[in-house]
Parts: C-alpha cells; sequence; structure tokens
C-alpha cells in the first residue's frame, strides 16, 4: 500500500484534538497506556508531568497506584519493584534526578525488566541550571536503557505509548526513555491528536504481559516475575562464571530492539496516519545532500527550516534527525550519508577531553562508509542557550567554506556554536 | 574439636525435608503460628534453603528463617545488599523458597514499596492470583541505618502495608566489619580500629527502632533468634497490621564480633539479659510494652547482669577489658542504665 493509499485505522477526525505542553501530553499518554504503578518526585522541567498525572489519580481516571516517592533514587527503585512484579511501571525525571536515578537505571535494564521513564532533558549542574541540553541523557547513554528522542510535542505522545509496546515487546524485554527538550517541549503549548483511551488499550494488548523463562527446577515456563505460584529470584549475585553470559543477552536485545522500533513506528502509522522517519531515523533531503546535519530532540525543528530555506537557493543541504539513540542507527546512518561530502553533528552536551557523544557515535558509523565525509562537532546550546535560525544559518555557511576548502583540520573539528568569546 | 551429632529431624512420610513454597493461585489459608517444636518440624520448612554460604555461627540465617515460620501465606521478599544477598543466591544458585528480589544496598525499603504499589493496583484491577500478597524485606544495618535510611523513612511516611526486618550485626560486616550507624561505642571495627589514642568507635549505636516509632507507623518491635517465639510472633505481627511494620532482629556475627562460633545464640541472650538489648514492642495504641526475657528483667531486676557480661565473650570488645579501661565499661554501663531506665518509664507493662 503507498503512503496516499493509506487510511489510518484512526483518522485525523476520529482523535481528539487537545492543547497541552510536554509535559501534560506525556501524562496524558501515561493515563491511556493502563499503567499500574507510577512513581515520581519532582525536578523541574519534569513536574507538570507528576503533577498532572497526580491529577488524574486524584479525580479517579486512573487505576494507577501513584507513590509520591522521597527522590529519585527511590523512584526508580520503586518501578523495578513494581516491573518485577509484574505490573506497568512509569517515571519521569530531568537533570539531577536522572543523575541520582543512574544506579538503578543500570539495574532495571540488567534485571530486564520493562518499563517507561520520561526524561525532560535539562542540564546538568554545575553551574545549577534549570533548561535544556542533553548532558543528562549522555550520562544515561551505556545504562541499557532505549533512548528515543522526541522533536515535538505531538511525537513526546506518540513515542510515550509506543514506549511501552516496544520495551514490553518478547524479543526486547528492556525498559526504554522517552526525552524532550525540557522547557523547548516540557513548557510548550501544541495542538496534538490524540487516539481513543481503548484504542490505546489495544495498541498495547491491554494490561502488561509478562516474559516466559525456564529455570531448571520447574518443568514448564514460568513467568519471569515475583510470583508466588512460581517462585524465582531476583537479582542474584553473578560473578566471573556467569555475569558475561548474563550482559551479553542484553547487547542482542538492544539489537532485536531495533527491528521493534521500525514496526511499532510503522504500526502507528497504520493507526494514526503519523510517523517519524523509519522509527529510528527521521532523514530530510538527505538523498543528494552534500551537507547533512545531524541532530536530535526539538532543534531539528529550526534546522529544517534553515535547510528549506538553503534548498532554495539550490544548497544542497540536508538534516538527519536521530530518533533512537540507543539502539544507535549506524546501519541506516551508513546508508543514509553514503553520498554526502561533509557532515556536521550538532551535539548539546559536552565530554570535557573528548567530542560529544553523538559526533563519537556517528564517527563511529561513518568509519565503515565507503565515502568517508569530512565530519565536524558543533556543540550548542548548552544550559539552555536558545538555537536561532541565524546561528543555523551561520554553521552552514561555515560549513560551505570547509567544503570547498575539502578539509577540517584536527583542531577545528570540535566547534561551539553560540558562545561568547 | 567435639564432634556433635545433629539431632533427627522428623519429617512427614514421602515429604522432602526441604521444598520450594508454593501458593496455587486462589489459595486461600493461613498458615498457622506453630510454636511445638515437633509440630514445626513436621509441618513447616523454612523459606531459606540450605545451601547458602552465610558463615558458620552466622545469625542472620536464623533470624531469616525463623521470620518465615511467621508468615502467613504468599510472601514476597526483599533483600538489601549485604552478606544475606550475596551470600544466599550466586547465580545460578539460590536459597530463597519463594519469591525474592534484590535490587541495590540502599533502596530496599524503596522496592518493596514499588511491589506493594504493584499489588494493590493487580487487585483493583482483578489481577491479582490471591486475596493478599505480604512483602517483606530483610536488610542489614548498613542497609538500614546509614545508606538504606531515607528509602525507609519514606516507605514508613507513605504507609505501604510492608514488614521490614533489621537484621542487626553492628557493623558493616559483608566489606569486611568496618564501623556503621549501628556499631556501639568503644567497639573495634576495621574503621574504628583501637589505636593508641582512640579506643574503637567514639560515638553511640543510633536509636533505629526508637526512630522507627517516632514515624508512628503502626507496629514496632526488637527481637533476637535468642528469644525464638517472641521473634516469631512479632514477625506474625508485623505482617498483620495494615501497613508498615518495623522489626529490629539483633544478629550476631561472630566473625565480626570475634567470638566462638557456636555462642551465637548465648551472646544474643546475654545482650538482653544486659539490657544492652531490651526486647519490646510499640504500637500507637499500646505504646511500649516489654515482652519476654526484658520484661522479665523488669518485673525482677536482680536479673540484670553487668555490661561486662555481654563484653567479655567477644573479641571486638577485649580492649576494654584491661584495667586502665575501666572508666569505659563504666561509661558504657551508665550508657545501657540510662537507656534501659528511660525504656521502664515508657513501657506501660513495666512495675511502678
Amino acid at each position: 500500500m503507498s503512503e496516499l493509499e493509506l487510511v489510518p485505522k484512526y483518522p485525523r477526525e476520529k482523535q481528539t484534538m487537545i492543547n497541552v505542553n510536554g509535559d501534560e501530553a506525556i501524562a496524558y499518554a501515561v493515563k491511556q497506556s493502563y499503567v499500574d504503578v507510577v512513581a515520581a518526585y519532582p525536578i523541574t522541567p519534569q513536574t507538570i508531568i507528576v503533577e498532572k498525572f497526580s491529577e488524574f489519580v486524584a479525580n479517579g481516571e486512573t487505576h494507577t497506584e501513584f507513590v509520591a516517592v522521597e527522590s529519585e533514587h527511590s523512584a526508580m527503585s520503586a518501578c523495578v519493584g513494581a516491573a518485577a512484579s509484574g505490573a506497568r511501571a512509569f517515571t519521569a525525571t530531568s537533570s539531577q534526578g536522572l543523575a541520582l536515578m543512574v544506579e538503578v537505571l543500570y539495574i532495571a535494564s540488567g534485571l530486564r525488566l520493562p518499563m517507561v521513564l520520561a526524561v525532560v532533558n535539562r542540564a546538568l549542574s554545575a553551574p545549577i541550571n534549570i533548561h535544556n541540553d542533553h548532558s543528562d541523557a549522555y550520562l544515561m547513554r551505556d545504562a541499557g536503557w532505549i533512548m528515543l528522542f522526541a522533536e515535538n510535542v505531538q511525537e513526546a505522545y506518540d513515542t510515550t505509548i509506543q514506549a511501552f509496546k516496544i520495551s514490553e515487546h518478547p524479543d526486547v524485554q528492556l525498559p526504554a526513555s522517552v526525552h524532550i527538550d525540557g522547557f523547548f517541549l516540557s513548557h510548550t503549548l501544541e495542538n496534538i491528536y490524540t487516539l481513543p483511551d481503548e484504542a490505546v488499550y489495544d495498541f498495547l494488548g491491554g494490561p502488561r504481559k509478562i516474559a516466559k523463562v525456564r529455570v531448571d527446577y520447574f518443568d514448564e515456563e514460568v513467568n519471569y516475575a515475583l510470583d508466588p505460584a512460581r517462585p524465582l529470584s531476583i537479582g542474584n549475585l553473578a560473578l566471573y562464571d556467569y555475569y558475561f553470559e548474563i550482559k551479553v543477552p542484553q547487547v542482542l536485545s538492544m539489537r532485536k530492539a531495533e527491528e521493534v522500533i521500525k514496526e511499532v513506528n510503522e504500526e502507528w502509522y497504520k493507526l494514526t496516519g503519523r510517523k517519524y522517519g523509519n522509527g529510528l531515523v527521521d532523514p530530510f533531503m538527505v538523498e543528494d545532500a552534500d551537507i547533512v546535519i545531524i541532530a536530535m530532540g526539538s532543534s531539528a525543528g529550526t534546522v529544517r527550516s534553515v535547510v528549506k530555506k538553503y534548498r532554495e537557493k539550490g544548497v544542497k543541504v540536508g538534516l538527519l534527525r536521530i530518533r533512537s539513540f540507543r539502539p544507535f542507527p549506524h546501519k541506516d546512518i551508513v546508508e543514509l550519508l553514503s553520498g554526502s561530502k561533509l557532515v556536521a553533528v550538532m551535539d548539546k552536551g559536552i565530554g570535557p577531553g573528548q567530542y560529544g557523544a553523538l559526533y563519537l557515535d556517528v564517527a563511529a558509523s561513518l568509519y565503515h562508509s565507503k565515502s568517508k565525509p569530512i565530519l565536524v562537532d558543533y556543540v550548542y546550546g548548552l544550559g539552555g542557550r536558545d538555537l536561532s535560525p541565524e546561528m543555523v544559518e551561520q554553521m552552514i555557511n561555515n560549513l560551505l567554506k570547509d567544503l570547498e576548502k575539502g578539509y577540517i583540520l584536527e583542531e577545528e573539528r570540535l566547534r561551539f556554536l553560540g558562545v561568547r568569546g | 574439636m567435639v564432634v556433635k551429632t545433629l539431632p533427627e529431624i522428623q519429617v512427614k512420610k514421602g515429604e522432602p525435608p526441604y521444598k520450594i513454597w508454593i501458593f496455587e493461585p486462589g489459595e486461600k489459608k493461613e498458615l498457622p503460628l506453630i510454636f511445638n517444636l515437633r509440630q514445626l518440624a513436621e509441618q513447616r520448612r523454612p523459606a531459606l534453603l540450605p545451601g547458602h554460604r552465610m558463615c558458620a555461627g552466622c545469625a542472620a540465617p536464623i533470624v531469616v528463617k525463623l521470620a518465615s515460620f511467621a508468615f502467613r501465606g504468599p510472601t514476597i521478599v526483599v533483600t538489601a545488599t549485604g552478606c544475606l544477598e550475596v551470600s544466599t543466591t550466586i547465580y545460578p544458585y539460590t536459597s530463597w523458597a519463594l519469591p525474592w528480589i534484590h535490587n541495590a544496598f540502599e533502596n530496599a525499603a524503596a522496592t518493596a514499596s514499588g511491589i506493594e504499589a504493584a499489588i494493590k493496583a493487580m487487585k483493583k484491577t482483578g489481577r491479582l492470583k490471591y486475596e493478599n500478597v505480604d512483602v517483606v524485606v530483610f536488610a542489614g544495618d548498613g542497609g538500614t541505618y546509614d545508606i538504606g535510611f531515607q528509602a525507609l523513612s519514606g516507605m514508613a511516611e507513605r504507609g505501604h502495608d510492608v514488614l521490614y526486618i533489621l537484621y542487626d550485626n553492628e557493623a558493616y560486616m559483608n566489606t569486611g566489619i568496618q564501623r556503621s550507624g549501628g556499631t556501639p561505642k568503644y567497639a573495634w571495627t576495621t574503621t574504628s580500629p583501637v589505636g593508641r589514642v582512640i579506643p574503637g568507635k567514639s560515638e553511640n549505636k543510633k536509636p533505629i527502632a526508637d526512630i522507627m516509632v517516632a514515624h508512628r507507623i503502626p507496629y514496632v518491635a526488637t527481637a533476637t533468634p535468642a528469644h525464638w517465639m517472641d521473634l516469631v510472633k512479632k514477625v506474625r505481627k508485623g505482617i498483620e497490621v495494615n501497613g508498615p511494620a518495623f522489626i529490629h532482629a539483633l544478629s550476631s556475627c561472630d566473625r565480626g564480633w570475634r567470638h566462638e562460633e557456636s555462642i551465637s545464640v548465648e551472646v544474643l541472650r546475654r545482650a538482653v539479659d544486659t539490657c544492652y538489648f531490651p526486647l519490646w514492642e510499640w504500637s500507637p495504641e499500646t505504646g511500649y510494652l516489654l515482652t519476654d526475657r526484658s520484661l522479665v528483667i523488669a518485673r525482677n531486676p536482680s536479673l540484670k547482669q553487668p555490661i561486662e557480661k555481654f563484653l567479655e565473650v567477644q573479641g571486638r570488645f577485649r580492649h576494654l577489658l584491661r584495667p586502665e579501661n575501666k572508666e569505659l565499661v563504666k561509661q558504657l554501663q551508665e550508657y545501657v542504665d540510662a537507656t534501659w531506665n528511660d525504656l521502664l518509664k515508657r513501657a506501660s507493662n513495666a512495675p511502678r
């Protein structure tokens, strides 16, 4: 079926338009996702999610148990307990809260517990700051979580619901995080289309289904959960004789998650008429582009508008938005950038003594591409500094010069966009 | 070495001496409390199976096994990182006969909160396979007094229906005997060594059970495996109350306390006899009530033993027995007397 022919199961007229900000959109998506336990702690700019969700609970609009924990560490710990009990669990945080959670993030993925975490990305302290960058997300990049970045409020809603499905897929069984940019999305109102409750319920297949495992002391496969009918121990000590064998399947499941994210993206398209690239990457005019800009999150919208403008002037520039930061879409990047001559990666976070995390990942992909485009890292927007269209224009103008020159020296490969002095 | 023969445990014919606890969905049966040893041996199996690697002489498995005799039905156990956790669940083995989870060191109470919330949500939506499922936490002193205290306090404040059992061996024994908030004054540990200037730990033990009383949760008690019936009764009460319950079980560690592995239970008995660790329970309705041996001592103060009786069998207090440290022992005695008298004033069943 071609895209023109497709009539989604719920066309726009069957969906409800609501005017919400990014936080509210996520809270609403969670309410519709038949979540059993929400354990959360307030932190700017995530707080509206907790507030909004508390209202749903206070008004009896959901069966969810809301646990107003005393820290983010306990929020994630309670989610681990809930998910291990077979419940669908959700929490949300930002910045310092995520930093406090990190210990348990690794445990959640290591124990193979599906759950969803909304990260409203905010700069890490010090200096303390409440505005958006991706330094908190970069902190959790190796925690074994599926990490999906939304570009706008509509996508935040869509991705939150999708994340439950991806996380709970029998081939995946890994926790997933949905990232939105603090304030840029969390506090910005947008008209979005939402599905009826029953459509979300059906899309997720009802309440969470518990995966089965085989253990040697039961003949049949048993629930991977804290089930008094078939007791299991979860969270054992595994030393050098088993630890490695337990960690490697995590990597393999993450690889399978790539396909699942794509499938769920297609399924969502058939249901709602909305999709985001192939689910992993969302390319815009990259096929014939000489220069490709790579970005994540809300900045992609700004870059896209500037790219359009340059295309009208005949400049061959394109945008590749990374939607799935983990699993990282290496294959798609190699394929999509095979014809490009220069690739600029936009990193909203730094790693002192190293390039930005996104640049490193893209570099790892491109090492295996035949064309080997010139690669440059633009660090921008730290601590919530706005990315204006003019800044993107200035960047493209510089890239055009680099392209003409044909090379970028090592000391010029890490650039800062929009910093004074 | 004296070779002792193990007593013959009478078990029902055809029943294995040890087995996994299975509660088939919908099973409605409350396990009765059994205090007759023969009946107990015949009818009940502990939730901690043999083959675990806790040290010989460790009191923690005794605490767990006794506590499990008080479980009333489907139960989920949460354990904080610590000796008990690492020694009972070395992959691919487990000693736990019922559903068990370990998350991290400081978050056992938060993990239990999540489990309890999940049980509630499942019950609300008709997905819970049982009338109720009890949640019991076992955590050591490090995971309770120190790093896990915030999560515990949060769990108590939010009122989760969880029984939290602290097995207090008075130091970080899993990492090799480092002082904790539960280590008593003047005790030797590897981070409060007895030096030429400082005679062991300089600070008193944090009154953790009283702090939990201050949270005004439905039930708080102290216990030791040396007073086993008292412990079993208290665990059942802690499970039965609606809301959080806390049991502080003193648990001797022969490696850390430096005593003979054969006298673990005796050391705990002395802790109670000297009033170093009085046995009591508290609920908002009854206030403090002395129990078991401590009630006997309150009624007959001549039974109260001097603190030396507790110190003299433990290597961690060896330096206190030197003549030049008499003053320190006197200080400890005064501290024990003060806390004991304070308790007598508060306990409504203490003779006036």
